[in-house]
């Protein structure tokens, strides 16, 4: 089979907030100016409030873990098997959740409601990736 | 606005054989089930003045109207979303028939899905400012996103992967009583599913459909016109689309307590002045056993959670369950035609022609995929 590359992010007007952010390695998050609800996938309208003031904040970066499958039959040559995807809500608001993968992580120790932590990888000149890696529990009270 | 309620009825069905390697196009499976259908309403193809055609990549309205020739379409459909979008279509044709746009519409799927070639990961994309947060990280497929799914529910309700199995072995049943189905005479036990490989934990490859070559079509029309024709209308009580804006989010968590399909479920049976009780056959389209769990909660059939137990007790089996599931084998068995074939199969069911026949059936509920934008439908005789 030919090698495909892993399809890369293209920043849209609504997401390139989130991926400078990603440039920076801080996590950025799109939050409404007026009501302050974190929205994510970005989108041109505040989805609690209906604003069109659209600004960006830094987030804490830790989460737990939502979901998650391990993919065990290759569909993309670009892809090797097995790979976990996780889907990881943000200590941040009930329900804000980014999908994504964790690292250095045996799929058979991932489990639902595993406190989890952003990191960054520089993967091409103008892109860099987020992912998720296992935490020790956040004792500060805010999970 | 006067409800559709039994003013619309499906008058006439067709289907092609469904194979691994028809090394037929897509245009001529399709063109076998259309006319199939227009024969067995007993109309001539110069009737035809509607078509709710397949998803616009494939065989669309126009490919079907130049290949017979039509000359009065006035409406013409090709619904999205997949085995979403089935039923949804139908109730499409419908509203053209109330605009006055057409009196006799030929609905109808057709998929090369066993022989070509396709871009792996390139049929299945979300909205492309999303894609971003989704493909990069190997969401390329239906099955990370059912597979995400249902390990929600496994965690939350306590469901097992022996539960999913459980809906893959009554459809391996039914199968075997069609002996058009793709997995005819070909037995499953729950011990096979559980051997079976792994594709997205928790979900294995006989989690998921069987992907074929084959098309199935349909006629509606209205009731008053339905009766002059040949054979016993099936009436349509209820038509209806739902989506949710979650599913715009990435993936569906099954423990929200409202989705796109107990939305569908309170149109439905809202329209039809009927419970799931009164419900004789279910036709659920089954692109992953999860999902059809999850459509039995959803849909009211049991409650939240408690969809593992229930498939668990064969209520679901023909011909002793109390609502039997899929009786032509469903996409799982029968073979995927994005559940096209469940519409034809309720049709079956409600003439009394099926062959795995519910004794007295006289309502049918069409749920199309879930866990996307859906759609279905109430039949009765």
């Amino acid at each position: 089979m030919p090698y495909l590359p892993i399809p890369l992010p293209l920043p849209y007007p609504e997401s390139e907030g989130f991926w400078e952010g990603c440039r920076r390695h801080e996590l950025t998050i799109q939050a409404c100016e007026d009501c302050g609800a974190y929205c994510h996938p970005p989108s041109p309208l505040c989805p609690a409030c209906r604003s069109w003031k659209r600004g960006w904040s830094r987030v804490s970066g830790r989460g737990t873990v939502a979901g998650f499958t391990i993919v065990t039959r290759a569909i993309f040559p670009g892809m090797p098997v097995p790979y976990n995807i996780v889907r990881v809500e943000l200590q941040e608001q009930q329900g804000l959740c980014l999908l994504g993968n964790l690292i250095d992580c045996p799929p058979e120790t991932i489990e639902i409601g595993m406190p989890v932590t952003v990191v960054f990888e520089d993967v091409e000149p103008y892109i860099t990736m987020y992912y998720f890696r296992r935490t020790e529990p956040d004792n500060s009270g805010e999970t | 606005m006067e409800s559709i309620k039994d003013r619309y009825a499906i008058v006439g069905i067709g289907q092609s054989p469904v194979t691994l390697r028809s090394g037929r196009s897509e245009l001529s499976l399709a063109l076998e089930a259309v006319t199939a259908a227009i024969e067995d309403a007993g109309l001539h193809t110069k009737d035809i003045d509607g078509i709710m055609g397949d998803h616009p990549i494939r065989v669309d309205a126009m490919a079907i109207a130049g290949a017979l020739g039509l000359r009065r379409v006035g409406f013409f459909i090709e619904p999205e979303f997949a085995g979403g979008g089935v039923p949804g279509g139908i109730m499409h044709a419908l509203a053209g028939i109330a605009a006055g746009r057409a009196e006799h519409v030929v609905c109808y799927k057709s998929l090369n899905g066993a022989s070509k070639v396709t871009v792996p990961g390139m049929a299945f994309d979300l909205a492309p400012h999303e894609n971003g947060f989704t493909r990069p990280f190997g969401l390329l497929d239906p099955a990370a996103y059912a597979g995400l799914a249902a390990r929600r529910h496994m965690h939350e309700y306590g469901t097992t992967s022996r539960h999913f199995g459980a809906i893959a072995v009554t459809c391996r049943r039914h199968a075997n009583r069609n002996s058009h189905a793709i997995m005819h005479d070909r037995p499953l036990t729950l011990e096979d599913h559980q051997q079976s490989e792994l594709l997205a934990d928790p979900l294995r490859i006989l989690d998921r459909c069987v992907d074929v070559d084959g098309a199935a079509a349909c006629i509606v029309t209205t009731a008053e016109r339905a009766r002059d024709l040949r054979q016993r209308p099936v009436y349509i009580m209820a038509a209806g689309q739902a989506l949710s804006p979650c599913l715009a989010r990435g993936t569906k968590d099954p423990t929200l307590p409202e989705n796109e399909t107990s939305l569908l479920s309170r149109q439905l049976f809202s329209m039809a002045g009927l419970t799931p009780s009164d419900i004789d056959v279910l036709q659920i389209c089954d692109d992953f056993t999860c999902y059809v769990l999850m459509a039995l909660e959803d849909l009211g059939f049991c409650r939240k959670g408690e969809g593992g137990g229930f498939v668990e007790g064969g209520h679901l089996d023909w011909p002793d369950g109390k609502i039997p599931l899929n009786t032509s084998g469903g996409n799982l068995s029968e073979g995927n035609l994005e559940g096209f074939n469940h519409i034809v199969e309720g049709v079956r069911q409600l003439r009394g022609a099926a062959q795995a026949q519910v004794g007295g059936a006289e309502t049918v509920l069409v749920c199309g995929a879930t866990g996307t934008a859906t759609s279905g439908l109430i039949l009765r005789r």
